[in-house]
């Protein structure tokens, strides 16, 4: 069928046109948007480092700022070197790599499974991991590398797991949360059944884990974590277009263009892997991933991307956490303390504001 | 705007070991607007997912110009076939002209920016279908018939040549159901867009498309224009019911009256009931 005249012609879009008035005020309103994104990140990005000097600086001696920047910059400077350089730094980096992941697979999961309940957290994948390392220290006496490596694979093992048993055809989500919630509380008794096997330092060393800790990082035992970020992070951020769309349904993800299923299947995996690394490295660093998530959907508004955003208010709120339960308490304390504090009033406030849309609505 | 060579070979499609369409042919014409009727579970909404690559065919295929769709790279042909499901999902608090972007998708892949072509296809989505004002407004504010003109922008941004969807007006109120269905035949009209959607209601796709699919039982039992596929004898046979069809007084197209399967209408009731005995 020939189609010469019979339909009006269609503009044809190219670079080289210029934009018509309505073209022209879309990209300007797209561009506010957009500014609005950069703002939030670089805001954030501002105050990751402020509080990342901050946690450099300030501790049982002070040392300035020019201290801490001539041992960042590899100068030997007498004291600074060790108390900043081999204690201090460890740990300040450990915080903004595990903040970070924490935030990023958090926020994976909560877009893929269309649910802010749907953090790691949560559905039992962190109490897998956490049970298979907990195992390592105190059934096998794993540490490094091989600790990092069994508490991917409880996480795997439990991830695959709670999606075979939430499986029935389709994904809902509201049963793999459920089923995901028994699952943690399984894994916790079985976490709590090794414990009472192990000696008492054992012991005490697990639970210091368990509670989330930055205490004792070291550059070697922040390898695995670093290795893990670096492979993970540009791939989830190569996928991030992806996981947008799959906010709007498979169908419509699937119409457009996004291979639904094998973007899932590899953010599922990547997130897995990475927040088991994490875990293996700090401990479960109570609610982050839960956290970051909707605090940087906050932050950019719906419908952008909030992967990075999450990932510097995770760090953010790790390093700030642990700031305060070091050095702002009564006596120091683990950072997962804080953070657990913290998030145990978000899902307060999260109920209560899920309450009220629902008895609003009806 | 292409001529596209777009079909059903053959096709059966099943959930799991029970079967839903069996060998079924389809031709769907270039440049025209077409729905596929027929009760509830006659397998019209597997089709269309059959026909938009959600849902696999486990004989036979669809061919886009030649090719079987489901083995092209879904990008490909995400430029040329679009879709609107039946109940898409609205990220809480997007703003619409966000969600519109969305459509752009295939156009951009993963790492492309935003290019002037972007611009020019949301702002003439937004324009076609009246929802230019409401570009920062958030989707979930909107009414329904908004919203799903919001999401027929949304494929209209992807600038497919083919657009397909799955119940386009269930859910909504009589007048946007007319509003929607206007729409699609003006863009029909205007960008020459071939049209294929699962319609619930026989009049309504009786008087706005230019071709009719009956199914049953997951085949085809009628096909053609309005008038060939809108009679007594075939809603008989699709939807089991007895009919009188007249014609439409406004736009002259078929239209079912149902007599109703068992015992009589209200108003016959009524002049029962003051008939004196």
């Amino acid at each position: 069928m020939s189609t010469g005249t019979l339909y009006a012609p269609r503009p044809v879009p190219g670079h080289d046109r210029e934009l018509g008035a309505a073209g022209r005020s879309v990209r300007s309103r797209r561009r506010r948007r957009q500014l609005r994104w950069n703002l939030v990140v670089a805001g954030l990005a501002l105050l990751v480092a402020a509080l990342f000097l901050l946690s450099l600086c300030i501790g049982e001696r002070t040392y300035s700022i020019a201290e801490v920047v001539q041992v960042i910059a590899g100068q030997h400077v007498p004291g600074a070197s060790f108390g900043v350089g081999v204690l201090r730094l460890p740990r300040a980096c450990g915080a903004v790599l595990a903040g970070a992941a924490f935030g990023v697979v958090g926020t994976c999961f909560q877009v893929l499974l269309r649910n802010t309940l749907a953090s790691p957290d949560i559905i039992g994948v962190t109490a897998g991991a956490n049970t298979a390392a907990v195992a390592g220290i105190i059934l096998f006496g794993l540490s490094g590398l091989a600790l990092t490596g069994l508490a991917v694979a409880g996480g795997l093992v439990t991830a695959v797991a709670i999606a075979l048993l939430a499986w029935q055809g389709s994904g809902a989500t509201s049963r793999l949360i459920l089923v995901g919630i028994a699952a943690a509380s399984m894994f916790d008794a079985a976490t709590l059944w090794i414990m009472t096997r192990g000696s008492q330092w054992d012991i005490q060393a697990a639970s210091r884990w368990l509670t989330g800790s930055l205490n004792g990082l070291s550059w070697a035992s922040l390898a695995p974590l670093i290795g893990a970020l670096l492979v993970g992070l540009p791939l989830v951020g190569l996928m991030s277009r992806q996981l947008g769309n799959l906010q709007l349904g498979d169908d419509v993800a699937s119409g457009l263009g996004v291979r639904v299923s094998l973007t899932r299947a590899a953010i599922m995996l990547i997130g897995v892997v990475v927040l088991a690394a994490a875990t293996a490295t700090t401990g479960p660093i109570a609610f982050v991933s839960l956290l970051c998530g909707p605090i940087a959907l906050n932050l950019v508004g719906a419908g952008h991307s909030s992967l990075l955003p999450a990932a510097l208010v995770g760090a953010a709120m790790v390093l700030a956490s642990d700031f305060i339960a070091a050095h702002l308490l009564l006596r120091s304390y683990p950072v997962g303390v804080v953070t657990g504090i913290l998030g145990g009033l978000y899902l307060i406030v999260l109920l209560i504001r899920m309450g009220r849309r629902t008895r609003g609505s009806a | 705007m292409t001529d596209h060579e777009f079909s059903a070979r053959g096709v059966s499609v099943g959930y799991g070991d029970r079967p839903v369409i069996g060998g079924l042919d389809l031709q769907v014409p270039a440049h025209r607007v077409g729905a596929i009727i027929g009760p509830n579970g006659c397998g019209k909404s597997t089709l269309l997912r059959t026909l938009s690559r959600q849902l696999r065919p486990s004989a036979g295929a669809v061919l886009l110009d030649g090719r079987a769709i489901h083995s092209m790279p879904t990008r490909e042909v995400a430029k040329v076939l679009g879709l609107l499901p039946q109940s898409p999902t609205c990220p809480e608090g997007i703003v619409v002209e966000d969600l519109v972007s969305r459509g752009r998708t295939p156009h951009r892949g993963s790492f492309g920016r935003w290019t002037s072509a972007d611009d020019e296809a949301i702002a003439l989505a937004l324009e076609e279908t009246g929802t230019a004002e409401l570009a920062e407004r958030p989707v979930d504010e909107l009414s329904g018939g908004q919203r799903q003109r919001v999401w027929i922008a949304m494929a209209l941004a992807q600038q497919t040549d083919l657009l397909l969807l799955d119940e386009p007006t269930t859910f909504l109120d009589l007048a946007y159901q007319i509003d929607v269905l206007e729409l699609l035949v003006r863009l029909n009209e205007s960008r020459g867009t071939t049209i294929v959607m699962v319609l619930h209601d026989i009049n309504l796709a009786a008087r706005y498309c230019d071709w009719l699919a009956a199914m049953r039982d997951g085949t085809v039992r009628a096909r053609g224009g309005p008038r060939e596929v809108v009679d007594v004898e075939t809603v008989r046979e699709v939807f089991d019911l007895e009919t009188v069809v007249i014609d439409d007084p406004v736009s002259g197209a078929p239209l079912v009256v149902p007599r109703g399967r068992a015992g009589r209408s209200a108003g016959e009731r009524t002049a029962a009931r003051e008939v004196p005995a």
